[in-house]
Order: C-alpha cells, then sequence, then structure tokens
C-alpha cells in the first residue's frame, strides 16, 4: 500500500478481469447452440439449421433480438431491485471464474482460498434469485425463488463436505496448487489419489469416485439443472424466478446459467480430473517450445470442462424433474451423510 | 419448543390461480389452489374458458352437418367421437351398417385410440419435466396421421365417419401400411417404457400420488384408463359391446398397483401403455378379418329419425363418451347432450388433490389425461 | 341384474302415490318418471338396495321440453310460456351391469327439483351445468353456480329455446 495509484496495475487487473468474460460470451452462445442442437439428437430432430451455417449463429440471433425487445417492469414490481435481481446473479456466476484455474500461468486472481471463494461467491446467485423472485410480485416468482433458496442453500453442504474431504488429503485450498498436484499422468489426477500418496491411494480411489459423483450431483442442483430445475420448472411454475423478466435482463438470466453450468463444471475439473493438466504429456515440452505448454493445458481444460457440461446437457434431456420433497430427501438423507462418511473415512487414512 | 415456534408463527394461506395460460393445464383450465406453502388445502378447477357452444350449434344444425363439429371436442381423438356420434344416430335411425363399414371404424378408432394415447404418455412426461418421451411418442404419432391423411384428407379432423357409413373406401395401400406401421410401432413401446415407465424419477413422482380409491372414482363416474387404473375391469367395448368388439380377442388391462398404492398417476399411466398393446392386437384382427364391399350404400339420402330419444356410447381413449339425443322428429336434433370423459374425469380432482403438493397438480391432471375441448365443449 | 318392468314395480311399491313414479317410453328407450320431490330418495333408493345398486351415474342431461305456448315477437325470436323442462338421468351399475334412465320434468315457470350429489359425486358438475344451460334449480347442491358461462353471466341460460343474446356483457356489446 505504499505505491499511489498506478495505471498499469489497473489495466492489468481490468485485462485479467476481462479475460473470462470474453470466453462466458461466446462459451454461453455455442452452450446454448449445442444445448439445442444435441437435445434435437437425442430426440430425433433436427434442432437450428437456418441461421448460419448448420445453424450455428442462431444464438446470437436471438440474443440480437432479445436485445430489441422492450424492457417490461410489471406494475407491482419493486423496480430497484427488478432491475438489481439479473445484474446481482450474473456478478456471481462471472466473479466465480476469477479462481477457476485456466492454466498455470493465467488464473483471475491466484488467493490461497480459491475454493472456498467460489462456494462464498456462489451465494450471489442466490441473493439474485430471491431479489428476483421478490421483486416479480408474481406468485409463480416468489415460489421459484424460494425453492431455490432452500435447494442451493441446502445442496452447499455436501459441496463442502467433498472440499474439506479434498483438503484433508491436499491440505490446500487453493485452485492451481490442487492443479499442480495432478500433473504429469492421469494416474495423477484427483480421482486416482493425488501424486505422493503411495499406498493410501488405493484406499482412498473407491471414497473418491464417491466423492466425484456427490460434487457432481450437488453442483448439478446449485446451477438448478435437470432433474433438480424445479425453481424453474416450466410446469409447474411456468418459469420460476424469471417468469416477469423479458428481453436483455433474461438474457443476463440465461447467461449466468450457462455461465454457472462451466463454472461447476471446471470446479469439478479442478478437483478430480486434473485441472489444467494434460493426462499425458505436453507436445510443448516434447518440442521445447514452452509457450506452447500453457495453450495446451487451456485447451484440455476447456475440453474437459466442455465435455462435463456436455453431459449435464445430456442428463436434462433424459431425465423427469424431481420434487421438491424429494430433492430435500436426496440432499439430508443421501447425500450429506454419505459425504459424511467419506470424509470421516479418509480422514482415518490420513492419519495411518 | 417447536411447538411454541410453530404456534406464534403467523402463517397465511396463498392462493394460487394455476392457469387459464399456463404450460400443463393441457389448454385453458384454470385451477385455483389454496396453498399452504408448497402443500395444497383447497383445488377447484374453474372451466369454460374453451365453451364453444356446441351443444346450442348442434340444435341449428341437420344431424351429418354436426359431425364435423363432433370432430371439434376431443381433438386428440376426433376418429373415435364421430364413432360415437353416428352410432348414436343410427340408433335413432335403427338402420343397419355394412360389415365393411365396422372394419373401418373399428381400424379407424383403434389407430386413434394409440394417437392420443402416445399424446397423453408423452405429455404427461413432459408434466413431470421429462421433454424427449414427448417427441418420441410424437414421432410415432405422426405414422398415424399420416395413415389417417391417406384415408380422408385430414389429419386430426376428419369428417370420416358418416351417419350409415364412411365418406370414401380405405386406400388401396392402407392395409398394407397400417400392418407395416404395427410392426414399426410395438418395439417403440418397449423403449417407451425403458425411458420413462420404469425410469426411477418417474417412478417417484407418479407412484402413490393422486390416488382414486375404488369407491370414489366410481362414485364419481371416472371411466377410462382413469377407472380401469384404479383396479376395475370396466370396459365398454367388453361390458356392453358396440359395433363389432365382440368379434375381437383382446384383455382389458387393469393398474395393479405395481409401483405403489393402486389407483395412483402411475397405474393409470401404465394402463394406458398395456391398452396400446391391446389396441394393436385389435387391428391386426380387423386387418386380417376385413371383408370387402360398399362402404356408401347405407347412407341414408336425409337423415330425418322419428321422435324419441337414444343414447349411444363408446369406449374413447379417454373414457366413456356418450352422446344423448332427443329428436322431435325433424332433421335437426332438439338437444344433444355430450356426456364428455374429460369433463367427468376432471370432476374428481378437487376431491383426489388437497393433501398433494403443487408438482403434483400437473402429475395428477396430466395422468387424467383430460383435453378442455371436450370439457367445455 | 334385473329388466325394467322389475325395477319399476320394485320403485312402485316402494314410493306410493299415483303420479310419483310411471314409466314412458320415448323412441326405443324406456323410461321412469319420477316426480321432482322424490328424485333423491329414489336416487338413495336405487343406489343403495341390494340387487339394484346403481353405483354410477352416467350422464344427468337437462333438456327444455319446448312443449309451452310459443309466441313469436316482432324480432322474429320466441317465448315460450308454460310446459316443461326435463332432467334425464341415465344410470348404469358396474357391479351388475345393468342401465335404468331416470326422468324428472318440472314446470318452466317454477323449475327446482332436488340435487342427486350426496348419491352420486359426480352429478355435482353435471347439475352445475344443467342449472348454467338450461336453468333447472337443484335444491341442496353443495355449490349451485354456473360452470360454462361466465359467473357473472346476467344474460339467462342459454340452451332454453326462447333465449336471447343479451346486447351488453360487462359493458361489451355482445353480437359483435
Amino acid at each position: 500500500m505504499t505505491t499511489i495509484f498506478n495505471v498499469w496495475d489497473f489495466l492489468l487487473i481490468l485485462l485479467y478481469a476481462i479475460i473470462p468474460l470474453a470466453y462466458i460470451i461466446p462459451f454461453a452462445l455455442m452452450a446454448v447452440y449445442a444445448e439445442r442442437k444435441i437435445s434435437a439428437w437425442i430426440q430425433n430432430r433436427v434442432g437450428p439449421n437456418r441461421t448460419g451455417p448448420i445453424g450455428l449463429f442462431q444464438t446470437t440471433a436471438d440474443i440480437l433480438k432479445l436485445m430489441q425487445k422492450e424492457d417490461i417492469v410489471a406494475n407491482g414490481a419493486d423496480k430497484k431491485l427488478f432491475l438489481l435481481a439479473p445484474i446481482v446473479v450474473f456478478i456471481g456466476s462471472y466473479a466465480a471464474y476469477a479462481a477457476l484455474p485456466f492454466t498455470s500461468v493465467y488464473i483471475g486472481t491466484n488467493i490461497n482460498l480459491g475454493v472456498l471463494y467460489m462456494v462464498a461467491i456462489s451465494g450471489f446467485v442466490v441473493a439474485g434469485i430471491i431479489f428476483a423472485g421478490w421483486a416479480s410480485d408474481n406468485k409463480y416468482s416468489i415460489m421459484g425463488s424460494l425453492r431455490s433458496a432452500a435447494q442451493l442453500v441446502s445442496y452447499e453442504i455436501p459441496t463442502l463436505f467433498v472440499i474439506i474431504s479434498i483438503f484433508a488429503i491436499t491440505q490446500q485450498f487453493n485452485l492451481r496448487e490442487l492443479s499442480e498436484m495432478q500433473t504429469s499422468n492421469i494416474l495423477n489426477w484427483g480421482i486416482f489419489g493425488f501424486d505422493g500418496l503411495g499406498y493410501k491411494r488405493i484406499l482412498l480411489i473407491p471414497v473418491l469416485f464417491v466423492l466425484m459423483i456427490i460434487l457432481f450431483i450437488s453442483t448439478l442442483a446449485e446451477v438448478n439443472r435437470t432433474p433438480f430445475d424445479l425453481p424453474e420448472a416450466e410446469s409447474e411454475l411456468v418459469a420460476g424466478f424469471h417468469t416477469e423478466y423479458s428481453g436483455m435482463k433474461f438474457a443476463l438470466f440465461f447467461l449466468s446459467e450457462y455461465a454457472n453450468m462451466f463454472a461447476v463444471s471446471g470446479l469439478v475439473t479442478a478437483f478430480f480430473l486434473g485441472g489444467y493438466q494434460s493426462p499425458f504429456g505436453y507436445l510443448g515440452n516434447l518440442l521445447g517450445l514452452s509457450w506452447l505448454v500453457p495453450i495446451e493445458q487451456v485447451l484440455w481444460f476447456l475440453t474437459k470442462g466442455i465435455l462435463l457440461v456436455c453431459v449435464q446437457i445430456w442428463m436434462r434431456w433424459s431425465l423427469p424433474r424431481l420434487r421438491m420433497d424429494q430433492l430435500m430427501r436426496v440432499c439430508w438423507k443421501y447425500l450429506i451423510p454419505i459425504g459424511f462418511v467419506c470424509f470421516i473415512y479418509i480422514t482415518i487414512v490420513m492419519y495411518l | 419448543m417447536s411447538n411454541t415456534i410453530t404456534k406464534n408463527l403467523k402463517t397465511d394461506e396463498m392462493i394460487l390461480n394455476m392457469g387459464p395460460q399456463h404450460p400443463s393445464t393441457h389448454g385453458v383450465l384454470r385451477v385455483e389452489l389454496k396453498l399452504d406453502g408448497e402443500k395444497i388445502i383447497e383445488a377447484e378447477p374453474h372451466i369454460g374458458y374453451l365453451h364453444r357452444c356446441f351443444e346450442k350449434h348442434c340444435e341449428a344444425l341437420t344431424y351429418p352437418q354436426i359431425i364435423p363439429y363432433v370432430d371439434r371436442l376431443d381433438y386428440l381423438a376426433s376418429m373415435n367421437n364421430e364413432f360415437g356420434f353416428v352410432l348414436a344416430v343410427e340408433k335413432l335411425l335403427k338402420i343397419e351398417i355394412p360389415e365393411r363399414v365396422e372394419y373401418i371404424r373399428v381400424i379407424t378408432g383403434e389407430l386413434q385410440r394409440i394417437a392420443s394415447h402416445l399424446v397423453a404418455l408423452g405429455t404427461f412426461g413432459l408434466d413431470v419435466g421429462a421433454f424427449t418421451p414427448f417427441l418420441f411418442t410424437f414421432r410415432d404419432r405422426e405414422k398415424i396421421l399420416n395413415l389417417f391423411e391417406i384415408t380422408c384428407g385430414a389429419r386430426l379432423l376428419y369428417n370420416y365417419h358418416w351417419v350409415g357409413g364412411v365418406s370414401h373406401d380405405l386406400h388401396p395401400d392402407f392395409l398394407r401400411l397400417t400392418k407395416e406401421f404395427i410392426d414399426y410401432f410395438r418395439p417403440k413401446v418397449e423403449e417407451l417404457n425403458g425411458l420413462l415407465s420404469y425410469n426411477k424419477i418417474f417412478i417417484e413422482r407418479t407412484a402413490n400420488i393422486g390416488v382414486i380409491p375404488v369407491d370414489v372414482a366410481i362414485n364419481y363416474g371416472v371411466s377410462g384408463p382413469s377407472l380401469r387404473g384404479s383396479g376395475i375391469k370396466w370396459d365398454i367395448r367388453k361390458n356392453d359391446p358396440y359395433s363389432i368388439y365382440n368379434k375381437f380377442d383382446f384383455d382389458i388391462p387393469v393398474g395393479q398397483g405395481l409401483a405403489g398404492t393402486l389407483g395412483d398417476c402411475w397405474d393409470r399411466y401404465f394402463v394406458r401403455v398395456l391398452e396400446i398393446e391391446q389396441s394393436l392386437r385389435i387391428l391386426e384382427q380387423a386387418i386380417a378379418q376385413i371383408p370387402e364391399g360398399d362402404v356408401t350404400s347405407a347412407i341414408p339420402k336425409r337423415v330425418k329419425p322419428n321422435e324419441g330419444i337414444s343414447y349411444a356410447r363408446v369406449e374413447n381413449p379417454k373414457g366413456e363418451l356418450g352422446f344423448f339425443i332427443v329428436s322431435k322428429g325433424g332433421v335437426q336434433p332438439m338437444r344433444v347432450k355430450v356426456r364428455a370423459p374429460s369433463f367427468v374425469n376432471l370432476s374428481v380432482f378437487p376431491e383426489i388433490a388437497p393433501g398433494h403438493m403443487v408438482s403434483d397438480v400437473v402429475a395428477i391432471l396430466g395422468s387424467l389425461d383430460i383435453v378442455l375441448g371436450e370439457i367445455d365443449r | 341384474m334385473k329388466s325394467f318392468e322389475e325395477i319399476l314395480e320394485l320403485l312402485k311399491s316402494n314410493f306410493s302415490g299415483e303420479n310419483d313414479i310411471s314409466s314412458s317410453k320415448e323412441g326405443t328407450e324406456d323410461i321412469i318418471n319420477v316426480s321432482p320431490s322424490l328424485i333423491k330418495e329414489v336416487s338413495k333408493f336405487l343406489a343403495s338396495t341390494e340387487g339394484l345398486e346403481f353405483d354410477s351415474l352416467i350422464l344427468l342431461s337437462g333438456v327444455d321440453d319446448e312443449n309451452g305456448e310459443k309466441v313469436k315477437q316482432e324480432d322474429e325470436s320466441i317465448d315460450i310460456t308454460g310446459g316443461t323442462l326435463s332432467v334425464y338421468y341415465h344410470i348404469e351399475s358396474v357391479k351388475l351391469v345393468h342401465k335404468l334412465i331416470l326422468k324428472v320434468s318440472v314446470e318452466r315457470e317454477n323449475p327446482v327439483t332436488t340435487s342427486v350429489s350426496s348419491v352420486w359425486g359426480c352429478a355435482n358438475w353435471h347439475e352445475r351445468e344443467a342449472f348454467d344451460m338450461i336453468g333447472i334449480i337443484f335444491n341442496e347442491h353443495p355449490d349451485l353456480k354456473r360452470i360454462l358461462m361466465p359467473y357473472d353471466w346476467e344474460g339467462g341460460y342459454p340452451l332454453r329455446k326462447d333465449y336471447r343474446n343479451p346486447e351488453f356483457y360487462n359493458g361489451m356489446k355482445v353480437p359483435y
């Protein structure tokens, strides 16, 4: 704090902040397109195929249309909160990208509590959704947002169990360090036990599989995807908390949903699937081109994340939706006890 | 401790108007729900948003002119609607129908039943959040509609069954294509079972939900698959055979409470799945037996029945469809009253809904398989 | 399973009174005519007596019999005075597989009868429809209000033969 405000620092921070945004928007556009195309394959349909080559510009056109739409604020709505809600939701999902380890070189903020930061920042999304539901002055919205709040808060607990289990093994909250521990080959990935644990890995592997599934399920619930998409269950609550939103505000909700999908996939990847590490060696190391390595790492991270997003899409189009009490039952009666047992088991194994 | 909290906590009931514009009320139904949190205390359906004065129109039209209007009652099962109406008029006229016509009516009726059940199963999946089975069933329904299209040119509203006959004979390829369809379609039912019927989440959502006990079902006049879902072997095709249904060998599937309680949503759903197989069996037999003949010979030049009343009923995909006609001897009926199965089936809804959650409302409505065109007429 | 004559005899022996129970034939259908004051008791009897057990009401339909005195108005429409409105009950026993048709006729000027919704649940909505369309009033009905027409419709009962469209509904012109 001795230096005065430095322009270059500021620009650097800005650059760091813009990189995720430059990624989120094209990703969301392509993810929506992928969602529609994959669902079309699953359902024997063609999917979007008119706008641009094989319909690639469909979502771009949709966004352009949404921008031109009239911005409606319902009469009974609480105007300030109503306008604030989509922004808060988007901030929540955007800020999560700050801790995602895209490569060993670039990470938004390399803070030591990266994991906890991601969990904490997802609370923004809850707040935003409650704002949206409350401010809309619509019964469906308020029910959707209440469901969402209950769901998100509940499913943070199994997520945290997984996180402290991993912490017990690695002593790390830093996502980059976590990724660094899974280096060199596929057997060092989190799901196969981390590097340098020796015989304990054999004891840990089955538990780690379970933990990965718990983390995947609970993050699925946190981003409100099928089978946990109750807050926006279209056959019950019309569109849930964003029923009253139109135009660009709706687009922001939409955007943050897809941004969130990738963020949680990134989290699962960083924990269990080697983060940005290649499952085998790097081409850059082989050729002696050290600048190639980070690029490969980005590609690996994106590939793993997008694959998980595809799994989410696949699940959405093949499963029905749970009911509220069943959703809570899955969390409190199954995920949390199993997560707890896994945590105890891991601490015992690590103590040995 | 917890008691004092709940005692002092001020909670309020919420009135939620589900509909008339709502994605899963199958049209323009409004259900007024009194909620305690997500739990339903009271549910009252309000209907009439699709009222098109069918019964008033009938009083100003001649009998053959009414048939196209009949199509628009349960627009997912137009063939069966026409079947019921022409039976009622023929009962008044006391005319004999050529055998080929009877077979054609049965074949089209059973194809229509499969089509209607496919929509029911698909939209039920949609109501509980499974989107994909919906498009699978619609893909197969499309094939049936193609068959209807080559038969009478229309895909949804046919005006095909006429008093005393049918408007055209079958297309020369019709029987062959129907046979092909049966062969194609049989395995698809298994596909649907794998995707939806035995899905764990789907069973969780539908088993033990919306149970209609046997006595309530009978007292409320529930009919069709909804009644059979409660375990009663009651099918008008067997119990009060009309047309030539007594010539065919088929079973009446009933609910057995396989997934949960007898008479729950899953039972009603699964009865429909099993009925598709029975309809296929009837179709096979009918195609094998259908005789040659003239289909328009018995169509009367002028439909002018004597004074009297007649009530004819058919087993519609939704339930028992009846037409009650009062004739004063003119070319127009004096009164036509429709016993709409969806109307009667929906009337049991306020009885079974309380105690369930909001999500279950759509499951119950979906399993009753209502069509608002028929409820509001 | 009992024949029509047997049921008629049973009813006649249980409900005395010269004009309360009678039979008639309309077209090919045999009908039992019941007086409005008795319909609930008759229904209860039919539903609960062993050997009859009519446990299900298939259809309840209100009919304007159009048998009153017709007066032609200036604008070609007709007014009907006198005559009757009728209610037909198609009932059935799911257990014993037999059917029966009951008929209740009420005066057009005083169309009051008794509800059977305590006997058969589905009569509730059917009676509401008969009230809505024909204007027959069912006493003891739990919630007799319009069902297909708007709740605040004041233009009369549309399925009566002398029905005329009202000029306005809630300030909107009706014959548009």
